[in-house]
Parts: structure tokens; C-alpha cells; sequence
């Protein structure tokens, strides 16, 4: 804590020494990490590294067995999505969380419905459309109608709905569990974009998980490697080349290879 | 817009000739449209169907208000259980307890006044026990990871041994609130005791639960958890909470219209079993345009199909063909309905966009 408070500003999201397990399965074993006020992270790594599993518990969906996580320095528990949406964190999960049988503009307020009449909830259909037709025309999103079911649309649509939910709605911190999978360029592209337009105001920090390089290394400003349930590696991207970045990783994958008859005995 | 998708026109039969012949198609594939999205369509032409053939084999004597209140009373339970009931299929979960609960609110509305309680009172307590079993049937369903069919499988029973035990097998027994000195009061009419006070509170109550679901904060969330649970906790929406207050609403529900339903017959015979309501209110669930898969469902096609179920009833009685034929009737049209259903469903997913 006193590390903590003599920093002139305390990172926007800090994870320490957090701690998951699945019945047997380990799956994370003492992460740390510090997400800089207004920085894009980048979380690379093989599957089965922990990183979707980091991600549920940062936003809120699974609790950790150990460890701590602070928001702007302040200790944070939560116990559920609400909460930590209520702390302005949002997700787009690799499953995009999307109701195929909602339209678009119900998917795209999901969890944020307009409501009238207070405590009735009852909801304010014409606004949520009219919103969310504005929205996705600003960002060129198309889908052929708001009111067209999630069903109808083409993977690469849902998809671009599911992150527009999240950017839409993320107030502090915006994490992308593979934002960009299965999208084709045009897509990709407009995906990007909308995130470099979020992370250039500065006001939302940013952890991306992605397969593709060239994307990370266009989006981040530091990269983190998780390997075995930790974080291994953490570059700023401005440092590194994909090169440098590979060596390191291999490196640090052989080291992990030889610690294993220790950790058996 | 997704059916101008080119890949789904292929569904029509003929290719696209020119002229008149386009526009008849486009017509056509826009009924098509129209009944692949309101559910409550194919049912309620059914319904209207069979209401102008008893009209016309039966007569003066189907349309009289004595025949018409005896279809309204056949379907009133059955509707306003399958209106608590579709909110649970369309969460992908089932209520086998609610036809019993039905049966069970009068008795402890009953008992209580026996034991010196108030009449509205008594009812008052009715309704919280009602509310009880549903969050019982709730709690143990997402808590205990009990499907829900097995849940109020064993309510159902428990239900039904309860009224046996504390009803010491008495065949019959008045209900405080009706009449028992010759002209019931207006409380008693509100009640039940009117004859078409109870299908207006089920037509209250069926208008009140489709803008609950479709109009609702609280209606998208139940769609939401249907349609996918694991994106719908991701997203925000407190699934399991969702789920309780959706048994207790089935209940409750359940249980205000068996209230009704006893002051309005003015008797309660302790042995008969709540599988039978239930049974009938999955089916004018499934009729009306309900899947059990979660994610789809119509307040107002329940209603519809418990109208169909109901007319159904009256007017094969009024032609003088046997009441087991009802039986028979009743099997097929939900077959058919489900068959429809299926079909309609695999019609949207082939006009997907891609």
C-alpha cells in the first residue's frame, strides 16, 4: 500500500497475485498486472494461458480464490458483472454475449436499457432505436435493420454489435476477449478504429487479447505474455519488434519447460 | 431486409417470373413473413375457424352466453396458468407444480379462515404461500442445479399429499368467501362468484403479462436468459434471480386464479390432481406459438390456445359428438402446432444473412 499511494497517479487497473482454480485444473497461479491510466494492453499467449479466464475475473463474472485487484488504488471485490460494470468496467467475451433472438437495438442496450416511468421499467423502444441506428451509422457499422434479430446477422455484424456494446457503454475500462476472430479486413479495420478512437480520449484504459500480431502491435501501447497461468513477459510495444518479442517468449517457455520436475517433486 | 437475402427465395417454390406474378410473390412471401413472426396468427385463425363451424353446425344454442361463459370457465384456468407458464418456457425451464398450486391456494385460503382469520386475510396468506412454493421451486432450481421439471414434479406431490393430509379426505368444503346465505356480495363477485369475472381477471392478467414481456426491463431480461444464458450473465443480466421471480410469478399466478376458480364453483374436493390443469396450460402454450426451447414465446398465443382448448371443449359437447373425441382433437392440434412451429423456426434460420 505504500508503494501504492507514493505513485503520483496509481495505475487505472492493478492486478495482484490472483489465483484461479477449475476443480484441479489450475488456471491461474499468481497473476500481476498493472494497467496504465489510458493505455492499451495487449495479452498474448498460447491457449490455455489463462487469459480468457483473467478477463472473467476482471469483469466480474468469475471471483478470484486469491489475490487483489484496485481500481485507481482503491481495493475492488466484485461479486458479480453488475458490479463491476457499476465501477465502469465493460467486456466483449470471445462468446460475444449476444440473444439471437433480441434485435439489434435490444442487444446493443443490453444490461443499459432505456427505461421510463421509474420503477414500471418499462422500455423506451423509440429512443434505444433511434440511438442505436445513429451509433452504428456513426461508426459504419451496417446491419440491414436494428430491428433485425441477432440471429440474422452474419458472424462479422454480431460481432461488431457485440464490441460497439462495450465501447459504447465502457467508462473507465474496456477489456476484448478476441475482438477481432473471425472478422474479415473490412471489419477488422472498423473494429480498430473504434478502439483508437476510445483509447485516444484518454479516458478508458484498454486490455486487448488477440492472436494476430500485426493487429497488437498496431493497437497497444505494451504488450504482456501470459504462459502456465502467469504473466511472463511485459514489453512496451514502441521497445520491442515481433522478433525480439518471439526470442523472449520462447526463452521464457524453455525456462518454464525445465522448472517442471521442480514443481513436481 | 433478411429476406432479401437471395439464398432464402429459393425457398419459394417457382423462380421469379415477371409482372403480376412477382408482385403475387412478393405478396406472398410477405404473409409468409408476417406468420413466421406472429405466432399468435396461425392459432388464432384456428380459433376463429372452429368458433364459425360450431356457429354453424350447432347453432343458436353454441353462441348463447350459458355455452360461452362454459368455454370461457373450461379455459380461464387453463390460460392464466399457461400465462405464468410461458415465462418459464421461454427461460427454457418448466412449472409441473402450477396446476397444483391452482388447487392448493383455495385450501390454505380455507384452513386460514378456519382458523379465525379474516376472509381477505385468509387470501392475503394464500397468495405469499403460493408466492413461497414458487421460490422454493426457483431456489432449489438454480441453487441445487435441480432441473426444473424434477423440482416441480416432486412439488406437485407434495403439494397434492399436503391438501390430502390437512383436508382429512373431507369430499368437499365450502369457501368462506362465497355465497352461502342465497346472494353472494360484491366482493365475492369481484372474486369468482360472477359468471364472467374470471375470464375478465384472466384477460387482465394475460394483457399485464405480455407488456410485462415485451415492454418490460425485466421481459427482455427473461428473453435474454432464455435466448443465451451464459451471454445473458456475461451481459449484465442477473440470471438466477431472474429464474425465482419468474417461478414465483407462475405460482402466484396459479394460485390467484384457483382462488377465483373455487369461489366460483363454491366447492373443494380434496382429490383432484393439479397434472391435469398443467398438462392443458403446456399445451395452449404450445398451440399458441410457445417452443420449449427457450428464447421464443407469446403470452397471447397461450391465451389463444387455451381459447382454442376451450371452445374446443364446448362446442364437440354441443354437437353431440362424444367428449372423448375431445381428447383426441386435443392431441392433434398441439402435434400440429409444434410441427408448424418447427417448421416456422427452420424457415428463419434458413433466411439468415451471411
Amino acid at each position: 500500500m505504500s508503494v501504492q499511494s507514493a505513485q503520483p497517479t496509481p495505475p487505472a487497473l492493478e492486478v495482484r497475485g490472483v489465483t484461479k482454480r477449475f476443480g484441479a485444473l489450475v488456471v491461474l497461479r499468481g497473476v500481476d498486472l498493472a494497467l496504465r491510466q489510458g493505455e492499451v494492453l495487449g495479452l498474448v499467449g498460447d491457449n490455455g494461458a489463462g487469459k480468457s479466464t483473467l478477463v472473467k475475473i476482471l469483469s466480474g463474472f468469475h471471483p478470484p480464490d486469491a489475490g487483489e485487484l484496485y481500481l485507481g488504488g482503491e481495493r475492488v471485490r466484485f461479486n458479480s458483472v453488475e458490479a463491476a460494470r457499476a465501477h465502469g468496467i465493460e467486456t466483449v467475451y470471445q462468446d460475444l454475449a449476444l440473444i439471437p433472438q433480441l434485435p439489434v437495438y435490444q442487444n446493443l442496450f443490453l444490461g443499459h436499457e432505456l427505461t421510463r416511468l421509474g420503477p414500471l421499467r418499462l422500455l423506451d423502444k423509440r429512443e434505444m432505436r433511434k440511438l442505436a441506428r445513429q451509433y452504428l451509422d456513426g461508426i459504419n457499422v451496417n446491419v440491414p435493420s436494428v430491428d433485425a434479430e441477432a440471429e440474422q446477422l452474419s458472424g462479422g455484424q454480431r460481432q461488431a454489435i457485440a464490441v460497439a456494446r462495450a465501447v459504447r457503454a465502457a467508462r473507465k475500462i474496456l477489456l476484448l476477449d478476441e475482438p477481432l476472430a473471425a472478422m474479415g479486413a473490412r471489419e477488422s479495420r472498423l473494429i480498430i478504429n473504434l478502439v483508437k478512437d476510445l483509447s485516444s480520449s484518454g479516458r478508458v484504459s484498454i486490455i486487448v487479447i488477440d492472436h494476430n500480431y500485426a493487429h497488437l502491435f498496431e493497437l497497444c501501447d505494451r504488450l504482456n505474455v501470459m504462459q502456465g497461468g502467469r504473466i511472463t513477459i511485459d514489453q512496451p510495444v514502441h521497445e520491442t519488434s515481433l522478433e525480439e518479442l518471439t526470442e523472449l517468449m520462447v526463452l521464457s517457455y524453455r525456462r518454464q519447460l525445465e522448472e517442471v520436475p521442480n514443481a513436481g517433486a | 431486409m433478411h429476406s432479401g437475402a437471395p439464398a432464402q427465395s429459393a425457398a419459394a417454390p417457382a423462380a421469379e417470373p415477371p409482372g403480376q406474378q412477382r408482385e403475387a410473390a412478393t405478396l406472398g412471401r410477405r404473409v409468409l413473413r408476417l406468420f413466421l413472426y406472429q405466432r399468435e396468427l396461425t392459432p388464432l385463425l384456428i380459433t376463429v375457424a372452429l368458433f364459425i363451424y360450431f356457429t354453424i353446425r350447432a347453432g343458436s344454442t353454441f353462441v348463447d352466453s350459458l355455452s360461452l361463459s362454459s368455454a370461457a370457465g373450461y379455459a380461464g384456468p387453463i390460460a392464466a396458468i399457461a400465462v405464468g407458464e410461458v415465462m418459464l418456457l421461454v427461460l427454457g425451464e418448466i412449472d409441473l407444480s402450477a396446476g397444483q398450486v391452482f388447487l392448493f391456494a383455495p385450501w390454505v385460503e380455507y384452513w386460514m379462515h378456519n382458523l379465525g382469520l379474516p376472509v381477505v386475510l385468509s387470501i392475503l396468506i394464500a397468495l405469499a404461500v403460493c408466492c413461497g412454493v414458487g421460490a422454493i421451486n426457483g431456489l432449489i432450481t438454480v441453487r441445487l442445479n435441480v432441473p426444473s421439471f424434477v423440482t416441480t414434479l416432486a412439488m406437485n406431490f407434495i403439494l397434492f399429499g399436503l391438501v390430502l393430509i390437512y383436508s382429512e379426505d373431507a369430499e368437499a368444503s365450502p369457501i368462506p368467501l362465497s355465497a352461502s346465505n342465497g346472494s353472494p356480495n360484491f366482493a365475492s363477485k369481484v372474486m369468482g362468484a360472477w359468471l364472467w369475472s374470471e375470464i375478465l381477471w384472466v384477460l387482465a392478467i394475460t394483457i399485464l403479462a405480455h407488456l410485462m414481456l415485451t415492454r418490460t426491463r425485466f421481459g427482455v431480461r427473461i428473453v435474454a436468459t432464455g435466448g443465451n444464458l451464459v451471454g445473458a450473465a456475461e451481459a449484465g443480466v442477473p440470471v438466477r434471480r431472474v429464474k425465482v421471480w419468474c417461478f414465483v410469478l407462475c405460482s402466484f399466478l396459479a394460485g390467484l386464479i384457483g382462488i377465483i376458480d373455487a369461489v366460483k364453483y363454491g366447492s373443494l374436493d380434496p382429490g383432484n390432481f393439479g397434472v391435469d390443469y398443467i398438462l392443458y396450460a403446456v399445451g395452449a402454450c404450445v398451440i399458441g406459438g410457445t417452443a420449449l426451447t427457450g428464447g421464443r414465446g407469446t403470452v397471447i398465443g397461450a391465451f389463444i390456445g387455451a381459447i382454442l382448448i376451450g371452445i374446443l371443449e364446448d362446442g364437440l359437447t354441443l354437437v353431440g359428438v362424444s367428449t372423448n373425441d375431445f381428447y383426441v382433437w386435443v392431441g392433434v392440434v398441439i402435434i400440429f402446432a409444434m410441427a408448424l412451429n418447427a417448421q416456422f423456426d427452420r424457415l428463419i434460420a434458413r433466411s439468415r444473412g451471411t
